[in-house]
């Protein structure tokens, strides 16, 4: 699927817009769903191949036009209100770099904001699927090369001269003549008096000076500052803490609140209100509503899984895994099945958002990636036409998928109505863990039927509790349905499964179907969605295969994979990451490919499983094996800023690390046990590799793939697969420590611990 | 209501707050200092992690009836006061490796990292792979190993 990378220069279509000062305004989602040709290949491609999850957004987002802007100001600098989040990506980065490529602006001239909601971009305003890159990149590249030929146009006018002889670089236009002048010192005199359609050329790729180097975050210096500001550090007059008190199960309800009157005394309280699922407190500090929601005494109503326990999905989920086929005879066959626990998609900022809800109106303050779902949905809970619902999105601590909900958003909404006051909601990170969203347990049933050295069948049954799609990507692709290229009436999750599994192998005849039970867990994607836990299964089997027809692991993958794109990682990672050589016993590699969102991933890990590793004391923390050398090798199509797909890539690995080894929600009578850091364990300093490298290949595409989550599946998959050469022993159940409960639970009641006191007994 | 003074970031400051109040709801909620950041507040994170008398220490652990007028409670915004400069070394390093993804954890990395360089210097020693094993603040970006090379990066230059 390689095309070559000197795509020319090209033509596209945006408008210059009446306004004070210079303004561009493009269309949005131009050049979507290119779709390449599928290659001959013995298995016929499945969906995800020749269709995917982005070429779905893209064409869902086609229609929508005229709706991003770029404008200059008299300082000189360029501002761009970008209509996706800013969770920790580098999208803001990205963004900055296409402005700065296409305009000749430094990129310290540009600044990049977050766009509140904006209901005329329909579906256009959802950062999921790591589509951002893929979206945006050529309507941002084409408002700002617009912005630049109306810049040199009006120089050329008031010197009198023909703009090819003029050129730009930082910012600066110049005449062989020896004039110069700045774009801030033109950016009055270039505004346009009426809106008027334009057309701009497009940098080829050989011209980039931008686009395609490395470059540090934009954001970096108010991170390391202190300066960021993250939605609990916005100052909205009025807007005092609030947090909730909530059900000792997964949505319960309230019946009655017993001292509300006792608790409304109590040190900076100043209001409570019963709310759908909880009782909340506003008080002039956190810490004094974390002592008044304990203080509460709460009689609870029964939520919707209460009976449910971990035991209990489980067998639900085995009795509704569907059947593999049954070869037919001379042929072997493989069966394997693995079992993948809950698992939090908690962020390290807790869910908060600040509402402020007045008669006829409402402002909402939150990092929202669907914000304008979040919109619509609060103006129908409060009683509101959607106009009247202000949503800002702020800049969010992280998100993993937490942010494509507004849970948090919405109960803010719900609180200031009840109070009649605005709030700053936090949820505590017990609720993070207890009450947030989860990627749900899931089992995936493998069968492959071999004959001699060849495989004749792959298939792969994967069954989750229900995976809710109800911020708005499900309606989407719904809208765009009979436009997608699969067969069928599938549901929103079976599209999107479709959309983005397929088997990157010649294994003949090859399936791979989801099945879902109802659970009302409360669900949503996690990093990456299905795949990680699919390719680590896929993986494990494909090693089993190779042993089973008497191959190396890694010759085996050459000659089976389809992609050349994949190929070519593989064969990186297996150099660099000197695969086979002489490690001790209790340490082995592995390795896992991946593609997806048009990108290809190989990842070689070494881990260590000798006892004095898996044994090493930490006080208040999970050992275990070590993953001591990491290796990603990405073929991300066109690498925009290749430190920033570095950093994703690395993410990806300490996720993975985590999800094949440490972190899982454990649910017992319809909660999870999980109420810290130190329960729910996320990769930490003394499990992450000391040896950690990622190599970007030169760019293979001239447009870039998704990035955020493409690092994650292979490398749980190499992680699995390492595990299981170094132990001799296949793992089935993930995390791989899961069995055993390495924390002593929070009690259910009050719902949020309270803050130690001897914090000064610890100081270093 | 009780009146707390200590000394914030190098000047004194004067406050009133319920004893058992988290010092960290002090800064953030009472004083407005939003540097460190609110986590879990349980001792757990570290991403609120501060500097008392030059020592780390995590804020939400600690009610500010604790802190005595004398103490000196340094947040993230004062930490280039505590060398002069527009920047502490530590953050240059951080600059330099690109380290933030999300930033929410970054303050309290920061903060960690250069009491941990002088914990281990204090023994006679430079920081190596197991100290750097020992620091607990989560980054859930995971952006371990970067966070690693610029420690031992800012190391060089305190």
């Amino acid at each position: 699927m390689a095309e070559p990378n000197g795509v020319g220069r090209r033509r596209f279509l945006g408008y210059l817009v009446a306004a004070p000062t210079l303004a561009v305004v493009v269309g949005y989602g131009v050049d979507a769903a290119r779709r390449p040709e599928a290659e001959a290949a013995p298995s016929p491609p499945q969906p995800e191949e020749i269709f995917d999850l982005g070429d779905a957004q893209n064409l869902a987002a086609a229609p929508t036009s005229g709706l991003i802007s770029v404008q200059v100001h008299p300082d000189g600098t360029a501002s761009f209100a970008v209509p996706r989040a800013e969770v920790g990506q580098g999208m803001t980065t990205a963004v900055a770099m296409m402005v700065a490529e296409e305009m000749d602006l430094p990129l310290d001239k540009v600044r990049v904001t977050l766009a509140g909601a904006r209901p005329e971009l329909l579906m256009n305003q959802l950062t999921g699927g790591s589509n951002s890159m893929r979206s945006i990149y050529v309507p941002v590249r084409t408002a700002a090369a617009i912005a630049r030929q109306r810049l040199v146009a009006t120089a050329a006018r008031r010197w009198g001269v023909p703009a090819s002889e003029l050129t730009t670089k930082d910012g600066v236009i110049r005449h062989p003549g020896g004039r110069t002048a700045t774009y801030g010192s033109l950016a009055a005199a270039a505004a346009s008096p009426r809106t008027t359609r334009v057309e701009a050329e497009l940098k080829s790729p050989s011209e980039f000076t931008v686009l395609g180097t490395p470059r540090n975050r934009v954001d970096a210096y108010d991170i390391v500052t202190g300066r960021k500001v993250f939605a609990a550090d916005l100052r909205v007059p009025g807007a005092k803490p609030a947090m909730v008190r909530r059900p000792p199960t997964i949505n319960g309800s309230v019946v009655a609140v017993r001292n509300a009157d006792a608790v409304q005394q109590l040190p900076g309280v100043t209001d409570i209100a019963v709310i759908e699922h909880g009782v909340a407190v506003r008080a002039e500090t956190f810490g004094q509503c974390i002592d008044a929601i304990r203080a509460l005494d709460v009689e609870w109503g029964p939520g919707p899984v209460d009976r449910e326990s971990d035991a209990t999905v489980l067998a639900k989920l085995k009795k509704a895994t569907p059947p593999v086929l049954v070869p037919p005879l001379p042929a072997k066959t493989i069966d394997a099945e693995f079992t993948f626990a809950f698992a939090s998609n908690s962020p390290l900022e807790p869910d908060i958002a600040i509402a402020d809800v007045r008669a006829g109106r409402a402002e909402i303050w939150a990092s929202l990636k669907v914000p304008i779902v979040a919109q619509e949905d609060i103006a129908r809970r409060l009683g509101l036409p959607q106009d009247a619902v202000t949503v800002h999105v702020v800049e969010g601590g992280g998100s993993f998928g937490r942010h494509l909900f507004h849970d948090v958003a919405a109960e803010a909404a719900e609180v200031s109505q009840k109070m009649g006051k605005p709030v700053k909601l936090s949820w505590s990170r017990t609720d993070n863990f207890r009450q947030g969203r989860t990627h749900p347990m899931c089992v995936s049933r493998v069968r492959v039927a071999y004959l001699g050295g060849n495989v004749l069948s792959y298939e792969q049954r994967h069954t989750s509790v229900r995976t809710d799609f109800g911020h708005g990507l499900g309606e989407m692709l719904s809208a765009t349905a009979a436009r997608l290229p699969i067969a069928g009436n599938l549901s929103i999750a079976e599209s999107i499964f479709a959309l983005t599994q397929s088997s990157p192998y010649n294994f003949g005849v090859t399936t791979q179907l989801l099945n879902e039970i109802p659970l009302k867990f409360r669900t949503g994607s996690m990093r990456n969605i299905y795949s990680p836990n699919v390719v680590c299964a896929q993986e494990l089997v494909v090693d089993r295969l190779a042993a089973a027809i008497g191959k190396d692991p890694v010759a085996f993958r050459r000659k089976y994979l389809k992609d050349e794109r994949l190929r070519a990682v593989l064969d990186k990672a297996v150099a660099a990451g000197e695969w086979g050589r002489s490690l001790p016993k209790g340490v082995a590699q592995g390795i896992g490919v991946h593609a997806e969102y048009r990108g290809a991933v190989a990842a070689l890990v070494e881990i260590d499983c000798r006892p004095e590793t898996v044994n090493r004391p930490i006080e208040h923390g999970v050992t275990g094996p070590r993953v001591t050398r990491a290796l990603i090798v990405v073929d991300a199509g066109f690498a925009i800023n290749p430190r920033g797909l570095e950093a994703q890539m690395i993410g990806g690995m300490n996720d993975a690390i985590a999800l094949a080894l440490t972190s899982s929600l454990h649910i017992k009578d319809g909660l999870p046990l999980e109420g810290s850091w130190d329960d729910y364990f996320y990769t930490r300093q003394w499990n992450t590799p000391l040896d950690m490298r990622v190599i970007v290949m030169p760019n293979s595409r001239s447009t870039p793939s998704g990035a955020g989550e493409l690092g994650v599946a292979p490398s749980f998959a190499a992680v699995a697969c390492a595990y299981a050469r170094a132990t001799g022993t296949m793992p089935t159940r993930f995390p791989i420590n899961h069995g055993t409960l390495g924390f002593e639970p929070f009690p259910v009641e009050p719902s949020t611990p309270q803050s130690p006191t001897d914090g000064l007994d610890h100081t270093y | 209501m009780p009146t707390h003074t200590f000394q914030l970031n190098g000047k004194q400051v004067t406050v009133q707050a319920e004893d058992d109040v988290r010092l960290l709801w002090v800064l953030r909620d009472l004083l407005g200092v939003t540097g460190p950041k609110y986590g879990c507040a349980l001792g757990v994170c570290q991403a609120c992690t501060c500097h008392i008398n030059g020592r780390a220490f995590n804020p939400c652990s600690v009610p500010v009836g604790k802190i005595k007028p004398t103490d000196e409670i340094t947040t993230i915004e004062g930490l280039p006061g505590t060398v002069g400069r527009e920047l502490h070394p530590m953050q240059e390093a951080w600059l330099a490796h690109d380290v933030a993804q999300c930033g929410y954890c970054q303050p309290g990395q920061i903060m960690a990292a250069v009491a941990k360089v002088r914990q281990v210097r204090a023994t006679g020693r430079e920081i190596d792979d197991g100290d750097l094993d020992e620091i607990r603040n989560v980054c859930r970006c995971g952006t371990y190993s970067r966070i690693r090379a610029a420690i031992k990066d800012g190391a060089q230059h305190m």
